[in-house]
């Protein structure tokens, strides 16, 4: 297959950037779109130009690091799939695809497709976890935790951290992503020392780092890679109505 | 440089008090002292983010740094199946003895005894600290844990979360690693590379990193270094690993002093999807979960172009079954791997290249899971379709990432046709040598997880690392670290503008605009991937003297070129991943010429290492313990040379004998 392309470049986070046109002879439908950027890559550099950026490790659809924005789509065109997990049996010969960054101004270009998503990790630190400290853990079989409840909370769990739900919405909020964290602990008994405050703390810290609001259209969750349910964002606006009613600091 | 002397450290006394006799007696640091002490980690997968947290939560100061744009990225994340403790849950005769015996036969008698026993003691307890982490691992309805079996064991004591424990211990880790961010007792530096272990007076005192967002180089102080950097199974470019999986941090302590141990020690694992083509930039796993559930067959007639589900049961050799029945489908993954590479080899393998063999469920799926089903409902004489439905909905809860991902991958639907696979490179049990401390041999660096060699000897078994990475993190190191820094609470944190930081980042950075301004003609991936052609082909599932020989001369050749001809386009000054990828197969470079030095030292076979030369009659493995019972550990005394060195080991505990799983 031939495939043409046109790619976002941009040098730095300081100089603005453009859409740039290349064309990629010899693609087999069983490459990934991921593959295909890594023949395009040696093309460049064989001409002596400087390859295009972007992020990508496992390549199993797990570490949540690559994240092109396809013809309009976070990750592309299909269901529940990451971009590396994309494979070009999914696109025709002399297809024309767009691949652009994320969008967000919580998320900053760093370079061509690579942007910087530490805010994640700001969101999580702000109270994404259960303060257990090594060593004082009791058995792990005297917790019995129902079946529904645990696979709910896995099914929560199961966010990669890629940031295409805030790619895919209007307003580039990142409820999807902070729900899917609050969803899984406030459904497990760990997490409900510290319930309310958690709810209370990522959704402040979400805000902190410009993110924009929820209005429910719920393109976040039809993009997300992991599937992750719109049912999270419902649980995080009670979890969040509830703990903000009830919070001593009110 | 005086001689270096292994001395393992592992403590006097009967095997299984060996550890708690330690951690009553080794020396603990206070509580104020904590706090003046620096502590580096470099790498955030299971190892290091449970160190780092552990560490933290304790009083220590606490960096880390990681390449990938966060902590949470790290290829811990992508382990699939599971999770091994000795809880002896499902009641059927496991105990810390039987994962402490069956982690050293698995590893064919190489692995050293006291570190494999304490890791099978804590293995329990990296359970408890994962669920009251709110880590949601697979349940009963009841409520309680399931576990389900792994290769080499005849118990069920792997825990786990569909088919992505992985994910799911490294989000929990990660999550204790962000609450101390949080609470600013860790700095964490992510899209940061360390290039170099600076050391003072013979003790490592800190790093070199590179911000791989600017280009700068950083000089960072620590009173001890933690690598937590994973394994170098990407030396062989196709490999179940992720892209940015690299030996770098490991090399560069090795050449400043820290030992290697057992190199050409890698494993092979056997259920991977094939290799299509010749753009394939990676291969990808199908858990070993899989196997127990999944039959691995190939068909009895040589070139047999019929479809799988044509070819009649009576017609199809189960390979695994025939030659080992008492482990059967579940045998260890290096004897899978061989088995499977034999009956390719001979003519019987299946798929386009003919290099794959079936890993088919659809017998399982049917006859274990929908019949049980239809028992349930009460459905009596279920027909073939119902069976099938009822069946697939078992299957997909225990295994759906994992079929999804093979469609994904392959285009081909597991639910309604066999799955192919083929053995992958998938993790190195060789690494950076540590005693029982986990210190290298370079004192106040250590090394932990995948990164060192401790545990597995010649081949890990299934739902080990994950086991043996969150040990080290969560329960050994925050004992053993007292060791070495309760003897440093005097030493005051070293200024970077030392001599030995400012020497080592002049070294870095001149490294680093040589590579850039060689100018040449080829890329850094492709010298990658010629690298990894040669290792495969000699160094990989199978070896010979005269192929490690050919290997030796051809790696040194490729280094010359690599030299002299790589093209590194892009700023120094900036965000350059073709500048990144460059250092990192540079150093690939240099440990595939180790890796070949050391299979080629060890005339024997055993675990992963297969000297063709070193076989039984029936193709088995013939180990040679007389000569080669040891540890190699590879000293670097400047380009291309080594020096060996041999840490004897004795096994007190356990009867040695041939690994039989017949």
């Amino acid at each position: 297959m031939t495939i043409n392309l046109k790619v976002w470049k941009q040098k730095n986070a300081k100089t603005s950037g453009n859409l740039e046109t290349y064309k990629v002879d010899h693609v087999s439908p069983d490459m990934s779109f991921l593959e295909m950027f890594d023949v395009l890559n040696e093309q460049l550099v064989q001409d002596n130009k400087e390859p295009i950026a972007f992020d990508h490790d496992c390549r199993e659809g797990i570490c949540g690091m690559c994240s092109m924005y396809i013809n309009g789509q976070p990750h592309g065109p299909l269901e529940g799939v990451t971009t590396c997990q994309l494979h070009m049996r999914t696109f025709n010969d002399g297809d024309t695809i767009v691949v652009e960054p994320w969008r967000s101004k919580a998320f900053p270009v760093i370079k061509d497709l690579v942007v910087d998503r530490s805010a994640f990790d700001r969101i999580i630190a702000s109270g994404g976890f259960v303060s257990v400290n090594t060593g004082n853990a009791q058995d792990a079989n005297n917790l019995a935790i129902g079946k529904d409840k645990a696979d709910m909370a896995f099914a929560a769990a199961a966010c990669i951290g890629c940031g295409a739900c805030v790619a895919a919405c209007k307003n580039a909020s990142a409820m999807l992503f902070v729900s899917a964290k609050v969803s899984q602990l406030a459904l497990l008994p760990q997490g409900q020392p510290e319930r309310e405050s958690r709810a209370l703390n990522m959704v402040a810290q979400m805000d902190a780092e410009g993110f924009g609001a929820c209005t429910n259209t719920g393109a976040c969750a039809a993009e997300c890679p992991k599937e992750i349910s719109l049912d999270n964002i419902a649980r995080l606006n009670r979890e969040f109505l509830g703990a903000s009613i009830s919070s001593t600091s009110v | 440089m005086a001689t270096i002397k292994l001395d393992a450290k592992v403590p006097e006394g009967p095997i299984g008090e060996k550890w708690t006799k330690y951690k009553s007696s080794v020396p603990l640091v206070n509580p104020a002292n904590k706090r003046s002490l620096e502590i580096i980690v470099v790498g955030t997968g299971l190892a290091g983010s449970s160190a780092a947290a552990s560490l933290a939560e304790m009083g220590y100061k606490v960096k880390t740094f990681c390449f990938q744009d966060s902590p949470r990225r790290a290829h811990s994340i992508a382990a699939q199946g599971g999770i091994n403790a000795a809880k002896n849950y499902q009641n059927d005769g496991d105990s810390t003895y039987r994962l402490f015996y069956d982690t050293i036969k698995g590893g064919d008698y190489r692995a050293r005894e006291g570190n494999v026993h304490r890791l099978a003691e804590v293995s329990a307890n990296i359970i408890d600290q994962c669920v009251a982490q709110g880590v949601p691992f697979a349940r009963d309805y009841g409520g309680m844990l399931r576990n389900r079996s792994f290769g080499g064991t005849q118990v069920q004591r792997t825990f786990y979360a569909a088919g992505q424990t992985g994910q799911q211990l490294l989000l929990g880790a990660y999550s204790a690693l962000e609450r101390q961010i949080g609470k600013g007792s860790v700095v964490n530096y992510s899209r940061h590379e360390m290039l170099d272990v600076v050391k003072i007076d013979g003790k490592a005192r800190g790093i070199i990193a590179r911000n791989l967002i600017t280009g700068e180089l950083e000089r960072h102080f620590g009173h001890a270094v933690l690598l937590c950097t994973g394994g170098y199974g990407n030396v062989f470019y196709l490999s179940t690993n992720a892209m940015g999986s690299n030996v770098t941090a490991a090399w560069k302590a090795h050449k400043q002093g820290a030992l290697f141990a057992n190199p050409c020690f890698t494993q092979i694992h056997p259920t991977c999807i094939p290799v299509s083509g010749d753009h394939q930039s990676k291969l990808t796993l199908m858990s070993e979960s899989l196997r127990n559930d999944g039959r691995i067959w190939v068909p009895k007639q040589k070139d047999d172009k019929r479809a799988a589900n044509d070819i009649p049961e009576e017609e199809r050799d189960y390979y695994l079954e025939r030659r080992y029945p008492a482990f059967g489908n579940l045998v260890p993954r290096d004897i899978a791997s061989r088995a499977a590479k034999e009956r390719c080899d001979a003519g019987y393998g299946v798929g386009a290249t003919k290099m794959a063999v079936y890993l088919d469920f659809k017998s399982n799926l049917i006859n274990k899971y929908g019949r049980a089903e239809a028992t349930k409902l009460g459905i009596e004489n279920p027909d073939l379709d119902t069976l099938i439905r009822l069946g697939k909905e078992v299957v997909k809860e225990e295994y759906g990432n994992l079929f999804d991902m093979y469609k994904q991958i392959t285009g081909e639907d597991p639910y309604e046709v066999p799955m192919m696979i083929y053995p992958a490179v998938h993790y190195t049990m060789g690494g950076v040598w540590v005693d029982y401390n986990l210190m290298t041999t370079v004192p106040g660096l250590y090394c932990l997880g995948e990164a060192n060699f401790s545990d597995h000897g010649a081949n890990r078994l299934g739902a080990s690392a994950l086991m043996q990475g969150l040990s080290d993190g969560y329960f050994v190191i925050p004992y053993t670290i007292g060791a070495y820094l309760s003897a440093e609470i005097k030493t005051k944190a070293i200024p970077t503008d030392h001599e030995a930081f400012v020497e080592a980042e002049k070294s870095t950075r001149e490294r680093i605009e040589k590579l850039i301004n060689i100018k040449g003609k080829q890329s850094p991936e492709s010298f990658h991937k010629r690298l990894g052609k040669i290792m495969w082909e000699k160094c990989g599932m199978a070896r010979s003297e005269k192929g490690l020989k050919e290997a030796i001369a051809e790696i040194q050749a490729l280094k010359k070129e690599f030299w002299s001809d790589l093209r590194v386009l892009g700023d120094i000054d900036g965000f350059n991943p073709e500048l990144d990828k460059a250092g990192r197969v540079a150093d690939f470079i240099e440990l595939g010429e180790l890796m070949c030095v050391d299979a080629l030292d060890r005339n024997e076979s055993c675990g992963g290492h297969f000297r063709e030369e070193y076989q039984e009659d029936g193709g088995e493995a013939m180990r040679d313990d007389e000569n080669y019972m040891y540890v190699s550990a590879w000293e670097h005394k400047g380009e291309s040379q080594w020096e060996l060195h041999k840490e004897e080991l004795k096994y007190e505990n356990i009867k040695i004998a041939q690994r039989n799983y017949k």
